[in-house]
């Protein structure tokens, strides 16, 4: 690899007002203000966003793919957090 | 757990349609596959953008001007998502360019043909883009998370491609007999490369099998050829164009149009790097990376500035 390749960001969008930046993709540049500008570019090219964030890759911290079973195993036997865990008689409404 | 119980895991995800993301478990074979086929439909975005954008500056009008303008621009995003999709796959980006320079990575023959008149570009975003949507339609269902998320977003794109090239050449048929006959000649030209698109029939393609185990690809290229060719023979219909295939003729015990038998012998010659302007497209885009690199630099250079002034 290159030097001076540039550094990997993450980028994410708000579509509209009132629903979260969700992650579209990826892009490289020098530093943020150029990510940001390559991000509408690239990524909103259609009106797709209102707002961008974009975020370094290597400040990512993620969870662990093969550790993911235990991880993520105190909800799965929690099938009591659900409400379709409760009986109640038919005749019971607004619940 | 051992590499064969790996395998069968892996295997079992893509039966039940579950799509691999980056930091899973794959075989090498399925990452090299993927490193191979996306990077050569990045490539593929990229000296794409290169016989049309030659025909910017001579659009007959402000508003075809715009058009392909805005189409070529496309092609530069297909090529960044394909790329960014590359690169999680873990090889660098810088890499990945520097093997298409080297001619180690091969990007698809279509766009190794000139684009001689208007008509061509006209016909380039019916049959070309149309093929390419082909293809990527199928792809957005493809196994690997990366890539499938980035042939939907290029599809939700691509149908604008086909649709003005349709649009223009509808204008040039309905035009002089001149214009009608620049159409046809595009077409003559174009219809056999647009079908080598899909690539080495089912019999000479080493890799299908297991693409499709695999399932990196959802069709096989004959497959996805017969479908372009049976979609496009009312579409050229409309346009008053033939298709040059004397044997082109629909086969109502099959339901598909017959057509006859691709010269394989031009398409591996233009897959070797002998085809009319394989040289030249090569040329243009070391020639676009080298000239580009003191706009790189300096961008750095600017950013280390500007982020030393925050810092003090
Ligand atoms: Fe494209
Ligand atoms: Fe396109």
């Amino acid at each position: 690899m290159s030097t001076n390749e540039w550094p990997l960001w993450e980028v994410f969008i708000r579509s509209k007002q009132g629903l979260n930046h969700k992650h579209v993709g990826s892009l490289r540049a020098p530093d943020a203000t150029l990510a940001l500008e390559n991000a509408r570019d690239v990524y909103t090219r259609r009106s797709e966003g209102i707002s961008i964030w974009v975020v370094e890759s290597v400040q990512i911290h993620a969870t662990d793919i093969d550790e993911a079973a235990s991880f993520f195993e105190p909800s799965d036997t929690k099938i009591y957090r659900h409400p379709t865990f409760y009986e109640v008689p038919d005749g019971v409404k607004h619940m | 757990m051992t590499q064969a119980e790996k395998e069968i895991r892996f295997q079992e995800k893509i039966d039940r349609e579950i799509k691999i993301e980056p930091n899973d478990w794959m075989p090498d074979e399925y990452r090299q596959t993927l490193v191979r086929q996306i990077s050569q439909h990045a490539h593929s975005e990229i000296v794409g953008m290169l016989p049309e954008g030659n025909w910017i500056t001579r659009a007959p009008n402000l508003r075809r001007k715009a058009v392909l303008l805005a189409k070529v621009q496309d092609e530069a995003g297909h090529g960044l998502y394909l790329y960014s999709a590359v690169e999680t796959l873990g090889t660098s980006r810088e890499q990945t360019i520097d093997d298409l320079h080297s001619g180690k990575a091969k990007y698809s023959s279509i766009f190794n043909y000139p684009a001689l008149t208007w008509a061509d570009i006209g016909t380039i975003g019916w049959l070309v883009d149309g093929a390419a949507i082909m293809n990527q339609v199928a792809l957005c269902r493809t196994s690997y998370g990366p890539y499938a998320r980035a042939m939907v977003k290029i599809c939700k794109e691509e149908s604008f491609h086909q649709r003005q090239g349709y649009e223009s050449l509808m204008k040039l048929c309905s035009g002089t007999p001149q214009q009608k006959a620049m159409a046809q000649d595009a077409m003559n030209r174009f219809w056999w490369p647009a079908l080598m698109m899909f690539g080495p029939s089912d019999a000479d393609s080493t890799h299908s099998d297991q693409s499709i185990k695999w399932k990196i690809k959802r069709f096989t290229n004959d497959e996805l050829r017969q479908s372009f060719v049976d979609a496009t023979v009312a579409q050229a219909e409309i346009l008053g164009l033939t298709i040059p295939d004397p044997n082109l003729k629909w086969n109502e015990a099959r339901g598909h149009y017959d057509f006859s038998e691709i010269n394989w012998e031009e398409f591996w010659q233009v897959v070797k790097g002998n085809g009319p302007c394989n040289k030249e497209r090569l040329a243009a885009r070391v020639k676009a990376k080298e000239e580009g690199a003191w706009v790189r630099e300096a961008a750095t250079a600017f950013a280390k500035k500007r982020a030393m002034k925050k810092s003090a």
